[in-house]
């Protein structure tokens, strides 16, 4: 039986990422995290991909996880958890083991659309009974923000700096979430820390779901997007409501927006808080602002689409 | 009652395999391996094991996916060669480094460029550093001996370490050759059941695997990792021993052949020693003293004891079926540092032989078995590192 989602349940409930972790002060990898163990109930092994979540949360002989939880290297959380999944089915099937355990791995952008993807499409196809879990920041933040294929249009990165002939990154974000969903997986979502409730019934659906099952979750890095901070839950928020990262589901191949901006703000919003976007504003790079609201409206709009034509 | 039969050696090895009766299995084509572990699914696709497979994407994969299934809780196995043992580099450090005994039958074969799919021994000896206890075999009987013996040497509970069990790629791996098998109960009761060492799935204790660890331990692990190493070699004689009251089959560190009194010796892996003993046995015919070292475990090294095995030669020659470009083969290096600390050291020379899977023919031997003689005979030593069987 799942916990009800009320703060009133969930402040009972015991977090399995616990406190002493040395993420940076206001990271929103933290957050996702906990919520997705919230959301999660016992028992549940977890496996990570190298990177900030993983080096900060386990040094050496200290741990921050008080779930059975794996790191191995960089591309591969979802191939190792395969195996830990894989071992699990095994000795259920001989009779050695008679719970029944969740499982799920988290990794960084680079480690899951980058490095990561054969692994992650790989478990995925293999029908692994796991949620992968990305958390999104839109760079290689562990190494000191180099670009990933998550970083947005435009923003400036340590790899693609905004340079007087250069205005930072120009090409777009790889669209992960639908890449993922092209794996007929049963359940793919794309999430937001600031809608609390929709990000906790996402993991609840997905681990109702056997089968491999992916969540992208936006986790904003004050340290890359030059941010204040105490912004990180405010800026996920401008990241939804400027439909830069829209909330929705793909269930069994029907896709739902769960959460639709009452009033859809314009993408400047979201990125002049950013100090990665700051060049963005100067003159002369008009252009680049016009191409980035028109890609994140032509997103939006096909999006709409697929909702409606229940595809 | 042991069985007779005529097999290749990827038959025998998948057949060892099947006789254990592993947890998890990772699976990946790769040439010349491919066919063992085809062999393998058949086994599973007909009820054969308990195994489960994963059928994955790449051999990094395939080892990732070891890795989480041995410290998830259970005995695991998966085998590659050539390019896929190299994809796998990154994360056989970590088998090791995380002390998991996934055991690899490893079917040597040439690395690219230029592409070769035929054996040498580039692969296994560029995974000579990863942690990795290495056990050599020279055919399909040794293969599948080693294969068995495997699982209670990484898996002991002094040692806790991943095991390699290599053998030649089509030489040995699609050559049938007569050998024995031990029944399957036999086996299982030689092997005996797995133990689990801090297991993933033991959820009420709850356990972190791969922290990070900086400057103030990470040497400390390190030397760990050196220590069980060391006390490797007493482990694989005490196997070997139980393995003998099992098989009447003898296995040492290494084999030595008419060594004896040997003035002169080759030291070779694997298939060409076979070659190497008959034409040993001509010149034992014509009253030269020659013999042969072959070694069996190369990780950890004897060093002392293969010493003490070469010391009362005058001429050794070091076949190496790999190099190390721009230095002397692999396993010359071993052999050299061996016989360094010896205070009466014979002439070395090292042989380049069989690369791609050129073939090694008896004259090669005879050629080097000359070459020593003339030395141990007082006659000079022209070239240390040459290679042989070269189309000029």
């Amino acid at each position: 039986m799942a916990t009800p989602l009320t703060l009133k349940e969930l402040s009972k409930k015991e977090d399995l990422l616990t406190h002493g972790h040395r993420m940076c002060s206001g990271c929103g990898a933290p957050t996702v995290v906990k919520m997705v163990l919230l959301a999660t109930e016992h028992p549940v092994i977890a496996a990570n991909a190298t990177g900030c979540l993983e080096v900060s949360t386990c040094i050496s002989e200290y741990t921050a996880w008080k779930i059975p939880w794996i790191h191995t290297a960089f591309e591969n959380a979802a191939a190792t958890l395969s195996g830990v999944e894989t071992m699990y089915r095994s000795l259920k099937k001989q009779g050695k083991i008679d719970k029944d355990v969740k499982f799920i791995a988290f990794g960084g952008d680079g480690g899951t659309y980058d490095i990561g993807f054969q692994s992650l499409s790989g478990a995925m196809e293999r029908g692994h009974d796991m949620i992968y879990v990305c958390y999104d920041n839109g760079a290689y933040m562990n190494t000191g923000i180099q670009r990933s294929s998550a970083t947005p249009l435009g923003a400036d990165t340590t790899t693609c700096p905004a340079g007087s002939v250069i205005p930072g990154k120009l090409r777009a974000r790889k669209n992960l979430t639908k890449i993922m969903a092209a794996h007929n997986i049963p359940y793919t979502a794309q999430a937001s820390p600031s809608h609390w409730m929709d990000l906790m019934k996402k993991v609840q659906k997905a681990h109702s779901y056997e089968g491999p099952k992916f969540l992208n979750i936006i986790a904003p890095c004050n340290r890359g997007w030059r941010s204040k901070t105490n912004d990180s839950i405010l800026l996920s928020r401008l990241a939804v409501n400027t439909c830069y990262w829209p909330l929705y589901e793909i269930e069994n191949g029907v896709t739902k927006i769960t959460s639709t901006p009452k009033e859809k703000l314009p993408i400047a919003d979201f990125m002049k808080p950013q100090g990665r976007f700051k060049h963005i504003f100067d003159p002369g790079n008009e252009w680049l602002l016009t191409r980035i609201q028109e890609e994140v409206d032509a997103e939006w709009e096909k999006l709409k689409y697929a909702e409606k034509c229940g595809c | 009652m042991a069985k007779v039969v005529a097999v290749t050696g990827n038959e025998a090895v998948a057949n060892a395999l099947r006789q254990v009766n592993p947890d998890v299995c990772g699976i990946y084509p790769i040439t010349p391996q491919t066919d063992m572990m085809q062999r393998y699914a058949s086994f599973i696709s007909d009820g054969k094991v308990d195994t489960e497979a994963v059928l994955v994407e790449s051999e990094h994969s395939s080892m990732s996916a070891c890795i989480g299934a041995s410290a998830a809780g259970g005995r695991v196995v998966t085998a590659t060669s050539s390019q896929g043992l190299a994809l796998m580099w990154e994360m056989l450090h970590i088998a090791a480094g995380d002390r998991l005994p996934i055991i690899m039958p490893v079917v040597n074969r040439a690395l690219s460029a230029p592409l070769n799919i035929h054996g040498d021994h580039s692969d296994a000896m560029g995974a000579r550093d990863t942690g990795w206890i290495q056990i050599w075999s020279e055919n399909g009987q040794e293969a599948y001996d080693n294969t068995i013996q495997a699982f209670r040497i990484g898996e002991h509970m002094d040692i806790r370490l991943p095991v390699m069990v290599c053998m030649d790629g089509f030489i040995i791996s699609h050559s049938i050759e007569r050998m024995e098998y031990l029944d399957d109960p036999e086996v299982k009761n030689f092997v005996g059941p797995f133990k689990n060492l801090y297991p993933l799935l033991d959820l009420d204790k709850p356990k972190s695997y791969g922290p990070l660890i900086l400057t103030d331990l990470y040497h400390e692990y390190k030397r760990a990792q050196h220590e069980v190493m060391l006390k490797t070699k007493d482990v694989v004689l005490e196997v070997a021993k139980d393995f003998e009251k099992l098989s009447g089959r003898k296995y040492g560190l290494f084999e030595s052949y008419r060594l004896e009194d040997a003035d002169i010796a080759l030291v070779i892996l694997n298939s060409a020693a076979g070659t190497s003993k008959d034409v040993i046995d001509e010149f034992r015919g014509k009253g030269i003293k020659a013999g042969l070292l072959k070694p069996r475990l190369f990780r950890p090294f004897p060093y002392e004891e293969v010493a003490e095995a070469l010391k009362n030669t005058k001429a050794v020659c070091v076949m190496d079926r790999s190099d190390s470009f721009g230095g002397y083969g692999p396993l010359f290096m071993e052999i050299s540092s061996a016989l360094y600390q010896l205070k009466q050291k014979p002439a070395l020379i090292n042989k380049i032989y069989g690369l791609g899977g050129r073939d090694y023919l008896p004259s090669h031997a005879e050629e080097v078995l000359q070459e020593l003689h003339e030395i141990a005979q007082g006659g000079k030593l022209k070239i240390i590192k040459e290679y042989i069987g070269v189309r000029e």
